[in-house]
């Protein structure tokens, strides 16, 4: 620790850094930041940065709002887009109480928490998430979204500037250390996807907070608006953020048997079991926000029944097929998220709910073999395949009879999170459509 | 880590390289210069004497530095075989002396023990390879010369590989050498910085960082045909 602190104070002094960046993200994933002066740099690893929390959401308590922002040195990596300050780097906090315990609103904290739990069994969890987002001419908000590729006078040009900002975007995420895997223009018009590669999860979701800052960053500056909004368009497929997770124990990939006939171990059909069990009661989590609904539905790739296969997208957890030797890259995907989730909360609940299947020894269910978009409701319902939440409310009813998500968040997010969510469908409800306009006002 | 003089100039190919591969910064200076030859403003760390070819030469540049105000030391005196009758009452010239040519482990190994027992900074300050520059002093890295960001363990990393170009290391060579063996994340963890290491290092670059099949990682060419 003394070094990593002694790296960063000598890296501030040589590259001339101007400000430091603390970046810390809030219970519905939003990166948060405030700045600190080289000269304040010492002080923050020493004692922490205080401020309050009360205005951050999902950190305020009844009583002390104070809480300590403690930089991660490992994390110090200097922003490599302009800066009117000059040079300045991030480092990711994670947030104490003025006590120094781990401040229970903080969803790094809340991770930190759960990959303690994997580690006490001897497993180090590792992500791997594709990122869809779409690229939006800028344009007012409350406007209807106007995509690059068809928008414009152009079409050779316009496709160029997306296919030249997704090249930018992942430069500046290799200067950042964040490698990225495969990138290509998806199926609707300007959407796009970058694949990560794996790393660990605390690490990987601190750089899903970056990638999201990076795209928006990258767009921004060329004039364009890059969006994870799940479902922006009704009639094209929407943004996931299927992810693939594996757990290692020490140098051994723990979801790999050559022994089974499939190649999954016991792990891997406990883990994969635990998910599906509670797919349903972590969806309001890995699937937050209104419009993530939207996305959820049948005809556009997305996930909606609760099962497994090999090698089938039609499934809420894909096993993908590994190349021959390659036992290491064992894994499997989890397709509900979006890339709109809290990265930290929704890594959490999906270890939490891999590492129950593992312990409770839950039984992998049969894979399913047929596609089940052409399967009717009842051969469904035979087979006992279940159907992912609905709608938010649906999602939110599931989450708060979950003793497994309240375990995993913690209290003080797991209310929290509800609440607020509760709030914001609520609101929703409020509204009239233009589905509703569109269907009723000269019908009835 | 300041320079150490290398006599004589130009110095052999096979001492240059050693040299470098080992990270030492150097100067080669001739007699030419006076039998002190002129020295770098903040001093010389040491110096190598190649006696081989020009014996009386390499003696008295030994004799220059050992009668300054503060005698050099450590000095390493590199002779041939039949060289070793010539070191009878010249003990107070030279700290060690090793046969040239020399074999590159013992050259390292008698170099190392040579700045361990002087109390001299054992660690030199820059390591260069190619285009590539890491300032152990200020932990910066910069590769043609444009600054890497890299966080710590990257550049704790990219360090240990820099330092030991051509040699192939295992993943878990590399966790215990780099990470030191409490780390808890198995050599996933390695092949997880190295992918990061090559994404800074850019596609043109990535290729010094090398994955030898079924064995590790070797940082550039084994360009001296090790």
């Amino acid at each position: 620790m003394e070094r990593q602190r002694d790296y960063v104070l000598r890296t501030v002094e040589e590259r001339g850094v101007r400000l430091i960046r603390l970046w810390f993200t809030d219970v519905l994933g939003q990166l948060k930041s405030f700045a600190i002066s080289p000269a304040e740099l010492e002080g923050a690893f020493d004692e922490g940065m205080r401020f309050d929390g009360s205005a951050i959401d999902g950190f305020s308590r009844v009583q002390e709002s104070d809480v300590l922002a403690r930089p991660d040195p490992n994390s110090f990596e200097l922003l490599p887009w302009a800066d009117s300050y000059g040079t300045s780097a991030r480092m990711f906090c994670d947030i104490t109480n003025i006590d120094g315990t781990p401040f229970e609103g903080d969803p790094r904290q809340v991770l930190r928490r759960n990959l303690d739990k994997a580690r006490a069994r001897g497993f180090t969890f590792y992500a791997a998430p594709e990122m869809e987002f779409f690229y939006f001419e800028n344009s007012e908000p409350s406007g209807a979204p106007v995509p690059l590729d068809k928008a414009s006078y152009f079409d050779l040009t316009t496709a160029d500037v997306a296919s030249d900002l997704r090249q930018r975007t992942i430069h500046t995420l290799e200067v950042m250390g964040i490698p990225v895997e495969y990138s290509h223009h998806e199926d609707a018009p300007s959407q796009h996807e970058i694949d990560l590669r794996y790393t660990d999860a605390l690490t990987m979701a601190d750089n899903v907070m970056t990638f999201r800052l990076v795209v928006r960053e990258v767009a921004f500056e060329a004039g364009v608006h890059a969006t994870f909004m799940p479902k922006p368009l009704a009639e094209v497929q929407g943004s996931g953020m299927h992810t693939h997770f594996s757990l290692f124990e020490g140098d051994i990939n723990a979801f790999y048997d050559a022994d089974d006939a499939r190649n999954l171990s016991k792990v891997a059909r406990g883990f994969i079991a635990g998910v599906l069990t509670h797919a349903r009661e972590i969806a309001a989590v890995t699937n937050q926000w209104v419009n993530s609904y939207k996305r959820l539905v049948v005809g556009f790739e997305a996930p909606v029944y609760v099962s497994w296969a090999r090698n089938n997208r039609s499934v809420v957890v894909n096993v993908p097929p590994i190349k021959a030797g390659k036992a290491d890259s064992t894994r499997i995907e989890f397709r509900a998220p979006d890339p709109s989730c809290n990265p930290y909360l929704a890594f959490s609940v999906v270890l939490a709910a891999g590492l129950r299947g593992i312990e409770e020894g839950y039984d992998l269910p049969p894979e399913t073999l047929a596609n089940l978009y052409q399967m009717t409701d009842e051969q469904r319902r035979a087979e006992g395949i279940s159907i992912l939440p609905e709608s938010l409310s649906e999602a939110l009813d599931e989450m708060e009879r979950s003793e497994l998500v309240a375990e995993a968040l913690g209290e003080h997010v797991f209310e929290w999170f509800i609440r607020n969510k509760r709030a914001e469908w609520q609101e929703y409800k409020t509204q009239v459509s233009k589905f509703e306009l569109d269907r009723y006002l000269h019908r009835l | 880590m300041q320079p150490l003089l290398v006599f004589p100039d130009p110095a052999p190919a096979d001492l240059a390289q050693a040299l470098d591969r080992a990270g030492y910064p150097w100067n080669a200076a001739s007699k030419a210069l006076g039998p002190a030859p002129v020295e770098p403003s903040d001093g010389w760390s040491g110096a190598v004497i190649v006696a081989a070819d020009d014996p009386e030469g390499a003696f008295s540049v030994c004799r220059a530095l050992r009668q300054r105000d503060v005698p050099l030391e450590p000095i390493l005196l590199l002779i041939s075989p039949t060289q070793a009758v010539d070191l009878e009452l010249r003990d107070d010239l030279f700290d060690d002396f090793c046969l040239y040519p020399f074999h590159d482990d013992e050259f390292a190994a008698r170099m190392k023990h040579l700045f361990w027992r002087t109390g001299g900074g054992t660690r030199p300050e820059l390591v260069e390879y190619g285009e590539l520059r890491l300032n152990l002093e200020t932990y910066q890295a910069a590769i043609v010369g444009k600054p890497l960001d890299l966080t710590y363990m990257e550049y704790e990393l990219l360090k240990f590989l820099v330092s030991h170009p051509g040699k192939v290391f295992t993943r878990e060579t590399l966790l215990s050498r780099v990470w030191g063996y409490e780390y808890y994340g198995g050599a996933r963890t390695v092949d997880v910085h190295i992918r990061r290491l090559r994404a800074k290092l850019g596609e043109e670059h990535a290729n010094l960082i090398q994955t030898v099949r079924s064995v590790g990682y070797r940082f550039g060419q084994s360009r001296w045909g090790l």
